[in-house]
């Protein structure tokens, strides 16, 4: 199965995604943000980092991408794709997904290796658990604290959109310990760990982001 | 104000220049004169104040320097020794990685967060200059008392700087270390150490050659920022009707490193350039004086043709701007379109700023008008060269003569448990991860190891798990006491932390902070350093591949601890095999190496508020002897950690700390000495217990003293006859120290 992983400038973690492609029996195939040719991939990743240095606001700049401008009528038609820290808040951005991450509660930048819990395991990226999964996979980043409106997060809860939450203490104030949602149809999965530097016990905490990946695998498209 | 050109310089020999405001001395202006044969323009004069600077030119140093390259060992691993950006050792399967170490610590210390930031962004790109994609970053800190006001305005804007600009370059910080001591009020030292790696063909080099060749700047545009960083607030004294003095301190823009480094990279890769150098201290004035200088010596700028963003900028702010995230290539004409191909694929701003030509002099011109015209080499490499007088301080002998030995030493088992207590939850010893979970360790998706592990570990190559190790250490108390084999220790120190990995240390870097050489007794702790870095690293037979020079880290007579950081780079054939840190399950815990009562310099001593004595014999041969112990042995080996700040003591609490596990030790002999010397060449070991007799006995036969400690279990820590405690108790006070102190 073909993976697209997208490059904006100031992407970082596309080597880590594309591994994890690889990893989970993927092809993965690097798609350019100036690029608007899907090239027929089975899905899409965005992976972290800070593209367009996140000017403005993180992931507003990549909304208008050439790329996100093929990636958004697509995944309204199914496409599964997934964003991952700053793909998570291009999806945002980008109205894929509602509602917005912002500054962690502490106020600077954590990474550390954390707990979250599979709370959907009917999406496209997260078949491969079973719900009430804890995994353990790290999470790094200055803005990931999820926020929206009363109506939104009702409704996210309600239709069972949210994917993860973290375990045990809130470590950036999300709402409701919200680390993942998914959109009405499950095929667009934002989560604001990193599930791809958690495929290897060599070079990550654990393996258990594996699954996200190998979900993907498994859907039927 | 009337543009300086080498025409007006010439007709008006008697025009009064602002040499002195540029941070030159008399006799060095006078030499400008000599070279020149006439007057500098004020182009020329702003181009020789900020390259012949202290901190350009190493006019204090060389001298002493010198001994790396006199004193060198044979090494066939080094590829590109010092002079160039960074060194470059042979790693084997074909790999290159280079590193080197820079201080930023004065700017920091006016602005913590920009300060520290370009430090990062700067190494960075000395890095990447060398061919390499930078793989790793380790930021040495020193840091006035913890609890002072001043330390909570640096500290936190350091810390914030460092993963601002290195979280965002997609490069893991993945070590380094946090000091606390008095003598760095006003002066914290920000050190940063960058990774690099690259294969062998791809290492590039610092110099235009090939007459024709084409300068390219490209990168970010050149601002106000920074003018005359390296030598003095400069600004003003070209014009003086301009109101606002310039900010010394440069600002960087992470973001545009990142699109800088791929790329550069891309461009490395289609082999467009023939020689590169990035723009950092002393901006433009650096980057044309070392290329031409190193090429054949001819090379012609229009300087005019700067992409600038301040359109107000004269000739002289932008021959000395620091801009950051600039670099300037050298690009065969042929090659041009594809390298400007390349930067457009990035949006990356690149300008032809001017030509390789086949004279000898760097020829500068603005809107057509000569502005600049020198023999590089004088500009860039035949600065002044200071022999400083150097003495052992009066104080000195007081100083050694008053030893920690002969403190009163707790004895009972409350006051042991109390001192240990005291010892692993005092700002110097206490757990970092505040610190460390600000830096994003896991990008790159390669790093095996991490602080608080003795060496970061990082794979180079996922098919053959190539990999490489690496750490920087450094006592200044040691280094006060003696400064020579206060090195030694560093060195030893630096090399055992790579040694636990299993890892073969394979070359040396160095930062070398210390207060001001116009004292003779600095200059004394200097010349010492230095010829104890050179001594050892023979005798080690380590390459000292490159390294730094920080003088003036003094307020007013009161210079901070010799500072000496020490990097250590060793390679590891297969990064599966890398001895971990923390192990898991009942292991027995076995110490390699001899204790003897030495505290004089020790982190015991410091919070007891004594500084004297002689620190702890050093004895490199022996730290050889061990790293091939490590070698040979790593797959017998649970678990190690070296032994250094704290001695046993701090050493065991770390290990189980991050095992997750309590043990039964039994000591024999002093508790005491046991507990808290810190006598060098000493590491502990996790070791199955089935393995154990057979580890032992390795070690005996290669000379090495064990002491069979106890075993890991449980989730108390029981030391007999010292201390029973559980290590939730003992986990809380080695984890609440910084956070209580730091958090907002």
């Amino acid at each position: 199965m073909r993976v697209g992983v997208v490059t904006f400038p100031g992407t970082l973690d596309d080597h880590d995604a594309a591994r994890a492609v690889r990893f989970a029996g993927g092809e993965a195939l690097s798609l350019w943000h100036g690029d608007s040719d899907l090239q027929g991939v089975a899905g899409v990743i965005l992976p972290g980092g800070f593209s367009y240095g996140d000017y403005l606001r993180c992931g507003a700049i990549a909304r208008f991408s050439p790329i996100m401008s093929a990636i958004i009528p697509a995944a309204e038609k199914g496409l599964p794709v997934l964003g991952i820290c700053n793909g998570f808040q291009v999806l945002c951005e980008s109205h894929l997904l509602p509602g917005a991450l912002t500054r962690n509660s502490e106020l600077h930048f954590l990474c550390r290796d954390q707990e979250i819990e599979i709370v959907n395991n009917e999406s496209a990226w997260t078949s491969d658990f079973s719900n009430g999964e804890r995994i353990i996979i790290p999470l790094k980043n200055g803005e990931g604290s999820f926020q929206c409106d009363d109506r939104t997060l009702n409704e996210l809860e309600s239709n069972n959109r949210v994917i993860a939450r973290y375990v045990g203490l809130n470590p950036n104030g999300s709402r409701n310990s919200i680390a993942g949602i998914t959109n009405a149809r499950g095929n667009v999965v934002g989560v604001m760990p990193h599930p791809e530097h958690a495929v290897d016990p060599l070079t990550g905490p654990t393996a258990d982001g594996l699954a996200f990946f190998t979900s993907l695998m498994k859907t039927r498209i | 104000m009337m543009l300086d050109t080498v025409a007006r310089a010439t007709s008006t020999p008697e025009l009064n220049q602002p040499w002195r405001e540029l941070g030159l001395k008399e006799d060095e202006y006078q030499r400008i004169r000599e070279i020149l044969g006439r007057r500098p323009t004020s182009s020329e004069l702003a181009m020789y104040s900020v390259m012949w600077s202290e901190h350009c030119s190493y006019k204090s140093s060389k001298v002493h320097l010198r001994q790396f390259g006199e004193k060198a060992p044979k090494s066939d691993a080094l590829l590109v020794g010092i002079g160039e950006n960074a060194g470059v050792v042979d790693v084997g399967q074909g790999y290159a990685v280079t590193f080197k170490v820079e201080s930023h610590n004065h700017p920091s210390f006016i602005e913590p967060y920009q300060g520290a930031a370009t430090g990062v962004g700067g190494i960075v790109r000395d890095i990447l200059t060398m061919g390499a994609r930078p793989i790793a970053i380790l930021d040495p800190l020193r840091f006035g008392p913890a609890d002072a006001a001043d330390t909570k305005r640096v500290l936190p804007g350091v810390i914030a700087g460092i993963g601002g600009y290195g979280n965002c370059i997609g490069v893991p910080t993945v070590g380094g270390e946090v000091i606390f001591d008095d003598s760095y009020s006003g002066n914290p030292l920000v050190n940063a150490l960058c990774v690099g790696v690259m294969k062998h063909e791809d290492i590039k080099l610092a110099k235009a050659s090939g007459a024709g060749n084409l300068v390219v700047l490209f990168g970010a545009k050149t601002g106000g920022d920074g003018i005359g960083g390296v030598s003095v607030l400069a600004s003003e004294t070209f014009d003086d009707k301009k109101a606002t003095k310039r900010p010394a301190v440069q600002v960087g823009d992470p973001f545009t490193e990142k699109v800088l480094i791929e790329c550069s990279l891309e461009i490395f890769k289609e082999d467009l350039v023939v020689g590169i150098q990035d723009l950092g201290g002393a901006g433009l004035s650096c980057a044309t004086s070392e290329l031409a200088s190193a090429g054949t010596g001819g090379m012609h700028v229009e300087l005019d043709r700067v992409p600038l963003r301040d359109a107000n900028l004269s000739p002289e702010e932008i021959l000395m701007s620091e801009s950051q995230e600039r670099m300037c290539a050298v690009v065969p004409p042929e090659k041009v379109e594809r390298f400007m191909e390349l930067c457009k694929k990035w949006d990356v701003v690149a300008t032809v700023i001017g030509q390789v030509t086949s004279g000898k002099h760097l020829e500068i011109t603005w809107h057509g008008e000569l502005i600049v015209d020198v023999p590089p080499r004088t500009v860039a490499h035949d600065g002044p060269v200071y022999n400083r007088p150097f003495t052992r301080p009066s104080w000195q002998g007081e100083l050694v003569a008053n030893g920690a030995e002969n403190l009163p030493r707790p004895r009972s088992e409350s006051a042991l448990a109390d001192a240990i207590l005291t010892l692993i939850s005092s700002p110097n010893i206490s757990d970092k991860s505040w610190i460390t979970s600000q830096y994003d360790k896991y990008v790159q998706g390669n790093t095996i190891a991490a602080g608080p592990c003795d060496a970061a570990v990082i794979r180079i190559d996922e098919s053959t798990f190539l990999g490489v190790a690496v750490a920087t250490d450094c006592n200044g108390r040691f280094c006060k006491l003696d400064p020579y084999e206060g090195t030694q220790l560093a060195l030893a120190e630096s090399f055992r932390n790579v040694a636990v990995t299993g890892a073969k240390p394979l070359a040396i870097t160095n930062c070398l902070n210390f207060g001001s050489p116009e004292d003779a007794g600095v200059m004394w702790q200097f010349a010492e350093s230095v010829r104890a870095l050179a001594d050892g690293a023979l005798e080690m037979g380590l390459p000292v591949t490159g390294g730094n020079v920080s003088f003036y880290n003094q307020t007013g007579a009161v210079a901070i601890l010799p500072t000496p950081v020490i990097g250590v780079l060793g390679v590891i054939d297969d990064v599966r095999k890398a001895i971990p840190y923390k192990f898991s399950g009942v292991k027995e815990l076995i110490l390699l190496g001899e204790t003897f009562e030495e505290f004089s310099g020790g982190e015991w001593a410091h919070l007891q508020g004594h500084l004297g004595g002689l620190p702890p014999r050093v004895d490199l041969k022996r730290e050889m002897i061990l790293a091939q112990f490590m070698h040979a042995q790593r797959d017998f080996i649970s678990a190690a950690h070296d032994l250094s700040d704290g001695g046993l003591a701090v050493a065991l609490i770390e290990m189980l700390l991050h095992s997750q596990m309590g043990a039964k030790i039994s000591i024999h002999g002093d508790p005491f000495t046991q507990l808290f010397s810190e006598s060098t060449g000493r590491i502990l070991l996790a070791v199955n217990p089935e393995d154990s007799n057979y580890l032992v006995g390795k070690a005996t036969d290669a000379g090495i003293t064990t002491t069979r400690l106890g075993e890991s279990g449980g989730e108390n820590l029981e030391i007999s006859g010292v201390l029973s405690m559980s290590m939730l108790h003992i986990r809380e006070a080695n984890q609440g120290t910084i956070p209580a102190l730091f958090t907002a």
